[in-house]
């Protein structure tokens, strides 16, 4: 890809105090590029950072360290008045449709709500058209402006946060999990919407989520995280039939497939313990407490960032030549940090 | 010391082939034909503000010892009623049984006393919730929790229900079970806790377990060490086992036959390859067809149009009219008949009928 990045981020940090002094690195050191128009998905399991990565390049967090840039500008280096230009071209789908969504106010307030603030609109009457128009776009029809989240079922409502999202005819969206909380066949329903709302409209969205096969279905590149670090990023046919990292093969084979012949014959690896705790991360690469290949050097050194083919980034010593030619790095204490 | 890493690896992969080989042997097995639940025409309401809620509509089904029956299902499809009437955990009022059986070694459970259930209740089927961060008692150390129940039904000595417990801990791969059982839930990790909930079901040897949703709350990798006990535990208790989940990953791995269910009632059901192959229900076709597949390189996702019924005032006919793609007049008027295809394939469609061949030509 030789066009410039709609979005970068840059060695980006988020931590939280959690008291005694200590911190949650619940985001620490993660990079990626956007480009326009594309979908760019970004998994792992719970905990790993990646709903802290999507809200902190929103500016809904403040970053610790690091650069998010949007078309070259600095997002938490914005005047308010910048901000809230910004804001018309970045929005959010949030995961719970139950709980984004005031009980009180009904879907026209909800929908003209960003308008109003933004004073979009001149009149009454341009404002319930484009709303007609939005509802129409995802599925549901100008009857259901009048009436209240209550009466609609998850699907219907997460149609309603995606039409609020659109409001303001935004050019990037961020999709925190927007389909976790559905049913099976609900949640196809709400990823084909995705799928046709972004053709039409040239939409590039940051899908973030931890069901692979569905990121997998709806992604162009998959950046996979955990524990606050990016381990491997690259697009997402190459991320299922070539898998460098450890974590990523062990995720891939975690996932079941409805397929029982598949099933069967499918060989599994079975990663060992659980999550360690992001307060106190383990030292060098932060996946070698459960890694099958862990070596002694994982403990010492950090792995780089490596990009192994084209677009195809890694971060694991097991793909880094540098260090598995030297047999004596598995002893030098010097070069633990 | 890379040839070191390299017998790992090697140890690794053999290690990897015997389980599969272990799997694939156990995945067909011969089930036996002895029926340990019986379950009839079970009807189950709720009163509520709004009116009477039909959560179940005629659910009728069979288990065999040993088996593994998955029922699939949306959320508000009832597989969760059906698992609690079983058990006999539906609060009455605002729930009612209104009609049909639960037939358990010559008893019926719909029928029998509070004080008759109890000596069932967690004896002979015993129950795993979805949330294990919900299920255990936050203020009790865990070997209490696990003991309890031991000791209510089996009037043994604490030494030996501890005994019992630390047996528990390393049947479902609890590490150092003598120090752990000291220890409080908060101190265990979810798939930890998880675990410790499933020893609790299984410390009165059930014969008969239940488990709603047991992998929903937990990640992928967690998942699959908790679908793989499950498997092991059958293995050595031949537990028959009742599997609620929404997630036809997790069925394919575990099920030997699924049940499908639809706005209250079983709409098809079959062994495992049964219905992923042969599925006849438009409603389980629509199912597979909107679960996108890791495996898959270019495939179209689709989705079933539309929602559930109400299920305030169920559809007369077939629930499922509405949203099906080849819905005829009969079907909203006239709920379709059971038919079997095989010893254990059995549809509610009127597909099957024969006159609807001539509609389809």
């Amino acid at each position: 890809m030789t066009q410039p990045a709609l979005l970068s981020v840059i060695e980006l940090k988020r931590y939280f105090d959690v008291g005694r002094g200590d911190q949650l690195k619940a985001v620490d050191g993660i990079s990626f590029d956007i480009y326009k128009g594309e979908t760019f998905g970004l998994v792992g399991e719970s905990g790993c950072g990646k709903s802290t990565a999507g809200r902190t390049i929103l500016g809904l967090y403040n970053k610790t360290d690091g650069e998010v840039l949007y078309d070259g500008q600095s997002v938490h280096d914005m005047t308010s008045k910048e901000r809230r230009h910004f804001l018309k071209r970045m929005q959010m789908i949030f995961q719970d449709p139950y709980a984004s969504l005031n009980p009180r106010s009904t879907v026209y307030e909800i929908i003209t709500e960003p308008m109003q603030i933004h004073g979009l609109y001149k009149t009454k009457k341009e404002m319930r058209n484009r709303v007609n128009e939005l509802l129409e776009d995802v599925g549901l029809s100008g009857d259901h402006a009048n009436r209240y989240p209550h009466e609609f079922s998850g699907g219907q409502r997460q149609r309603i946060g995606i039409a609020r999202s659109l409001a303001l005819d935004p050019e990037f969206i961020i999709a925190d999990e927007p389909i976790s909380a559905l049913d099976v066949s609900v949640q196809a329903q709400v990823v084909k919407l995705l799928q046709r709302l972004q053709r039409e409209k040239g939409l590039t969205y940051l899908f973030i989520a931890h069901d692979l096969s569905m990121v997998k279905y709806i992604s162009d590149r998959i950046g996979v995280m955990y524990l606050g670090h990016m381990v491997e990023l690259t697009t997402s046919a190459q991320l299922y039939e070539k898998p460098l990292h450890p974590y990523t093969e062990a995720l891939l084979s975690a996932i079941p497939i409805p397929d029982p012949d598949i099933e069967e014959l499918r060989e599994r690896i079975l990663l060992q313990g659980e999550l360690p705790s992001p307060i106190n991360p383990p030292s060098g690469c932060v996946f070698r407490t459960r890694c099958p290949y862990a070596m002694q050097v994982c403990a010492e050194l950090k792995p780089k960032w490596l990009e192994k083919e084209s677009g195809h980034f890694v971060a694991c010593h097991l793909h880094d030549e540098k260090v598995m030619a030297r047999n004596d790095t598995i002893v030098v204490p010097e070069l633990s940090q | 010391m890379n040839e070191h890493q390299f017998d790992n690896a090697n140890a690794l992969v053999c290690n990897r082939n015997e389980d599969l080989d272990r799997q694939k042997g156990k995945n067909r097995k011969t089930v036996s034909t002895e029926k340990v639940l019986t379950v009839e025409e079970l009807h189950v309401s709720f009163k509520t503000f709004g009116g009477e809620v039909q959560a179940l509509r005629g659910v009728s089904f069979e288990l065999y010892k040993g088996e593994t029956l998955a029922i699939v299902g949306e959320s508000g499809c009832g597989k969760s009623v059906t698992a609690n009437t079983i058990m006999g955990l539906i609060p009455q009022p605002p729930g009612r049984i209104k009609n049909g059986k639960v037939l358990f070694k010559g008893k019926d459970l719909t029928k029998l006393s509070k004080a008759g259930l109890r000596k069932i209740q967690g004896v002979d089927i015993s129950m795993i919730f979805q949330d294990p961060m919900t299920a255990l008692n936050p203020t009790l150390q865990i070997g209490e929790q696990l003991t309890e129940g031991y000791r209510t039904h089996h009037k043994v000595s604490k030494a030996n229900a501890r005994e019992k417990a630390i047996e528990m801990l390393e049947l479902v791969g609890i590490p150092n079970p003598e120090e752990r059982l000291k220890q409080y839930p908060h101190q265990f990790s979810g798939g930890m806790r998880q675990r410790i909930v499933i020893a609790i079901a299984l410390i009165c040897e059930p014969e008969l377990l239940i488990a709603d949703e047991p992998t929903t709350a937990l990640d992928v990798t967690i998942q699959a060490q908790i679908l793989e006990l499950f498997n092991e535990i059958q293995e050595k208790t031949g537990v028959s086992i009742i599997l609620i989940t929404h997630d036809l990953g997790v069925v394919a791995k575990i099920a030997d036959r699924i049940a499908v269910m639809y706005a209250g009632k079983v709409i098809e059901i079959g062994e495992k390859r049964e219905i992923f192959y042969t599925p006849q229900h438009p409603y389980t076709k629509g199912l597979l067809n909107s679960v996108p597949r890791l495996d898959l390189k270019e495939e179209e996702l689709q989705p079933i149009e539309g929602t559930p019924p109400d299920l305030f005032a169920p559809p007369v006919g077939c629930p499922f009219t509405a949203r099906c793609p080849f819905a005829m007049d009969v079907c909203d008027r006239v709920y379709p008949e059971t038919t079997h295809l095989t010893k254990n394939h059995a549809v509610n469609c009127w597909l099957q009928d024969e006159r609807a061949k001539l509609v389809f030509t």
